[in-house]
């Protein structure tokens, strides 16, 4: 398979106790081939990335998720160069801890709760993708579910209704917990997320967060890929088959 | 606030767990009486935790030594196996059991902490995480108590930490249910020449102390653990102490960054008996010495005093020993992470060790005499043959009816907790973080896990069915390593090396102490056999219940951690059937065999048969037969015969893709037997139709037994032409027994 594309550039944030950092820069470096750095959380300089580049808030447990997932982290002197990066239209990600961080910061709406069944879990799950209208869903099959893993103790996502209402309506909700075929029902919905939400994006479509893992589900030696679609998608690649 | 020492005397060293003699040594070896902090400080070194008194002489006839084996057992914290490319694997299991019977979540937890500070302080990155579980009757509240905490001590402390638990077991029975067994594993990766020794060498240079501050919280944990557990042990609960993984996190990467300055000469990580005991061994290792000032280190209560400082267990500590000059390079990279680094003293050359407190001596003691190889004490025990053998003698199976209705006896054996999915607990592990576990979508025997960089994987796996040793302990421990070997090679991986944890009962048992002596006889025969060298592990003795009539002991459980290497993971061979059509096989021989089986136990609650059949031998022909069908390629999927027997193997291997199976058995052999017996040395394939001469033709060459059993067919399992329903009603009770039991 050979790709071709942009090259994009990416950041990878490491605030202490993210322990998805190496896990995400192997996906986008060694397998997207994508230029990628890590960014220490004590930094403030984020002069090196432009619009069109990428900063990835990884997951983990920052600050051990101590007080609430996200809640420290969101005041790591780098989190003020993000939201001003994310203001300028520079592209954000945030999975699973990073999701967390990223609504805590405010860059994204709503919040993260324990799961409804009040433990940790970690399993593959099925992903219904609600829009192509998002750089990190463009080429994704929307009849097609996507088989991703979950792991976390906190991703049961709550908004009020007006907020749930506006995600509706300008199409932010990028995936749902969904069953095999595809139906967000309540007996797929693994944490008790409202309406099944399982990521989102923001109204200016450049910060997207999401509680499943695709970097661990991009390559086909770990029996599973079906991730690996959203970070093509993101990078714009143009995928021979 | 004045406190006073108590007064030393016998009857104080004896509530420290000394006895007379070993107080009157340690007169001998000081040349006078010890005050209240050195005795406290002989006590903890010379607990059975610290010391392996009565282990180690048995210990030293395992097989330590291997072509691939960079650091022996006992060398350093754990074990190294070079596994080519300029690639080191450390990894080593211990026991957690005294403190997670008491409060099972920290327990847990500080156990998983444990081990992973013990890989890490050798420079190695921790990259896959086991664990060997052990509960009594699942039916009792205490064990769902104990299950819950136990469970989520593990994930979260492992979660946060961010290495996945890739593999274990958990088993029930009632021996279990007051003292549990939690054991825990760890798995690391070095390049070879950045590892890190836990030695003091050069006078002079600076000691750090770096990671948590110090608190009141396992003091005389070492010694707690070295007793029998009893209905007061609740009282002893500051014995236990208490796990934040965030802190290790941090600990973890300041460790790797500062070895990378250079500034490291060696590290030890804390654990039983803290700063004395990190002191005292990185000391004798390297015969210098250390002046230690206990006011320099950072406390988490006021007032805490010297004894305690010392004695301390607080979890997420290393003591370091910098090079003199470089110590800005550690305070910087300690700093970066936010973590204490408080030079606490420096290396000497006079082989004792000083602790300092308020400008005085507070104790001062010889490091080589504390320690195991120096003048910790030795002990070879009594053994006499255990009583419940005549029972064991007694079992015939002919005395035992054949059941009427085997699809019933199906049924009740597989809601075995025993034998059930244990999804339940793994669901609350992260077992994909780092991204290199091949067998969290693809299933196979052993944990497969790759080395990123290299074409690699480690295949990882813990064994030990402790009914097997309970009856024959020689047999049973072989057993528990041949079945290692055996799912290693059942994944396409080589056996390498072995690390053990060893849990026992009372070693001042004679019975028990047999069940020892013959464990470790049978381990290091079995382990010479495989070539699978011993690289270290631990000792838990004292692994009983006090009950009015006396004490019982747990079942023998010399759990093995095995490590076994696949030179290129595309060799990974799975356990789940493929495709409709494919032949199933039976390699190995059929037996009329029940001893000891799960099956014994649900349906005819027996609980004392011999072993089951093993020969050492046949078992090694066999898995180098397997080897080779996996490189040829010439089979589907390969999954050993273990608990629950036959059936339960063809189940395991059909339900991961909900494929059913049509399969005959033989009659000259009882149903039961064939179907639930747990005869060792037998494997089930399934291969394409194609392959069938090819297959059959090696194993003729290999002279290996195999019988054809049917073929993969539907989504129904057939046996003798009698249905016994859909996969998917198997799949049901397999996935949610466990939850219901613990969740009703």
């Amino acid at each position: 398979m050979g790709v071709r594309g942009f090259n994009m550039k990416f950041g990878v944030v490491v605030f202490p106790g993210s322990n998805c950092d190496d896990d995400m820069i192997h996906v986008l470096g060694t397998v997207m081939q994508q230029e990628v750095v890590k960014l220490w959380h004590k930094e403030t300089e984020l002069s090196g990335f432009g619009k069109g580049d990428c900063i990835v808030l990884p997951g983990g447990f920052s600050y051990g998720d101590y007080l609430r997932a996200g809640a420290i982290a969101r005041f790591s002197p780098i989190m003020k160069s993000v939201i001003e990066f994310a203001n300028n239209g520079g592209y954000v990600l945030g999975v699973c801890n990073g999701f967390q961080v990223a609504c805590e910061a405010g860059l994204l709406p709503g919040v993260l709760l324990r799961n409804s069944n009040q433990k940790f879990i970690c399993k593959n799950v099925h992903l219904k993708t609600l829009t192509n209208n998002a750089a990190i869903t463009s080429n994704i099959n929307l009849e097609q579910p996507l088989l991703v893993p979950i792991a976390h103790a906190e991703g049961r996502y709550l908004a009020d209704d007006d907020t749930l209402k506006s995600l509706e309506e300008n199409d932010q909700i990028l995936f749902k917990y969904c069953d095999k075929n595809g139906n967000a029902s309540d007996e797929a919905n693994p944490n008790g997320s409202t309406n099944n939400i399982a990521g989102i994006c923001n109204a200016n479509r450049n910060v997207f967060g999401m509680m499943p893992h695709p970097e661990r589900a991009s390559e086909k030696v770990l029996g599973n890929d079906d991730g690996r679609i959203m970070f093509e998608s993101l990078i714009g690649l143009m995928v021979d088959a | 606030m004045q406190i006073t020492e108590p007064q030393v005397n016998l009857e104080v060293a004896k509530n420290l767990g000394l006895t007379e003699e070993e107080f009157n040594k340690i007169q001998e070896i000081m040349g006078r009486m010890p005050n209240f902090t050195e005795l406290s400080i002989y006590s903890v070194m010379w607990s059975e935790h610290c010391s392996y008194k009565n282990s180690i002489t048995l210990l030293k006839t395992l097989p330590t030594d291997g072509d691939n084996m960079l650091v022996e057992a006992g060398e350093e914290n754990a074990g190294l196996i070079d596994i080519g490319g300029g690639l080191g694997c450390v990894f080593k299991i211990e026991s957690h059991n005294h403190p997670s019977a008491i409060e099972p979540y920290q327990g847990a937890a500080t156990g998983v902490g444990g081990i992973h500070r013990d890989i890490f302080t050798m420079g190695a990155r921790p990259i896959a995480a086991l664990n060997s579980l052990r509960f009594g009757n699942l039916d009792n509240k205490h064990t769902q108590h104990l299950v819950k905490g136990v469970v989520s001590g593990i994930g979260d402390y492992g979660n946060c930490f961010g290495v996945p638990v890739v593999g274990g077991e958990v088993y029930f029975n009632d021996c279990y249910n007051q003292n549990i067994l939690v054991n825990a594993m760890s798995v690391g990766i070095v390049k070879a020449g950045e590892t890190c020794s836990a030695c003091a060498d050069g006078p002079g240079n600076p000691v750090f102390i770096v990671g948590s501050a110090t608190g009141k919280d396992g003091i005389h944990g070492a010694t707690f653990a070295s007793a029998d557990l009893t209905e007061d042990s609740a009282d002893d609960l500051p014995a236990v102490q208490v796990g934040d993984p965030f802190q290790e996190k941090l600990l973890l990467e300041a460790s790797l960054e500062a070895i990378q300055t250079g500034a490291v000469v060696g590290m030890q990580d804390m654990g039983a008996a803290g700063i004395t005991c990190s002191t005292s061994e990185m000391s004798a290792k390297s015969k210098t010495g250390m002046k230690i000032n206990l006011d320099k280190v950072p406390t988490r209560q006021a007032n805490m005093q010297p004894f305690e400082i010392l004695l301390s267990e607080s979890q997420e500590r290393m003591l370091i020993v910098g090079e003199k000059g470089k110590e800005h390079l550690l305070e910087a990279v300690f700093d970066k992470w936010d973590l204490e680094c408080e030079l606490i003293g420096e290396v000497t050359n006079t082989g004792m060790i000083e602790y300092h407190s308020q400008g005085k001596i507070i104790a001062e003691v010889n490091a080589d005499s504390l320690v195991l190889g120096g003048g910790a004490p030795i002990y070879t025990r009594e053994t006499s043959l255990p009583k419940y053998f005549e029972k064991i003698k007694a079992f015939n199976i002919d005395n035992i009816v054949e059941p009427t209705n085997i699809l019933e006896s199906a049924k009740n054996l597989f809601a075995s907790p025993n034998i059930v999915s244990k999804r339940w607990v793994y669901e609350q592990y992260d077992s994909m973080v780092r991204t290199n576990s091949l067998s969290t979508n693809q299933p196979s025997d052993a944990a497969l896990v790759r080395v990123k960089g290299t074409n690699k994987a480690l295949a990882v796996t813990t064994d030990c069915n402790s009914a097997y040793v309970y009856s024959d302990p020689y047999k049973g421990a072989m057993i528990a390593v041949a079945e290692a070997a055996r799912n290693i090679t059942c994944s396409g991986g080589v056996p390498a090396a072995i690390t053990n944890c060893l849990n026992f009962g009372n070693p001042y048992n004679p019975e028990v102490y047999y069940q020892f002596t013959n464990a470790i006889k049978g381990m290091g025969e079995a382990c010479r056999k495989f070539n699978t060298p011993v690289t270290g592990g631990n000792v838990s003795f004292y692994n009983q219940t006090v009950l009015p009539e006396g004490t019982e002991p747990v079942y023998p459980t010399p759990t093995i951690g095995m490590l076994g290497i696949l030179d290129d993971y595309k060799n990974q061979m799975t356990l789940d059937f493929k495709a409709e059509g494919d032949l199933i096989f039976m390699l190995g021989n059929a037996k009329n065999d029940i001893s000891s089986s799960e099956y014994l136990r649900i349906e005819h609650d027996i609980h004392h048969s011999p072993t089951p059949h093993f020969e050492l031998e046949e078992e090694f022909e066999l898995q180098k037969s397997i080897q080779t069908l996996i490189l040829k390629k010439l089979v589907a999927s390969v999954h050993d015969i273990s608990e629950g027997g036959l059936f339960v193997t063809l189940m395991e291997s059909g339900m991961v893709g909900n494929l059913g199976f049509n399969i005959n058995t033989d009659p000259a052999f009882r149903k039961d037997a064939y179907l639930f017996g747990e005869a060792q040395s037998r494997v089930v394939v399934s291969i394409k139709s194609e392959n069938e001469v090819a297959f059959l033709q090696f194993l003729e060459e290999q002279n290996i037994a195999k019988t054809k059993l049917g073929k993969v067919f539907g989504s129904k399992v057939t046996i003798d032409d009698k249905e016994f329903g859909e996969m998917n009603e198997w799949k049901n009770v397999y996935d949610n027994t466990l939850k219901n039991k613990l969740e009703e």
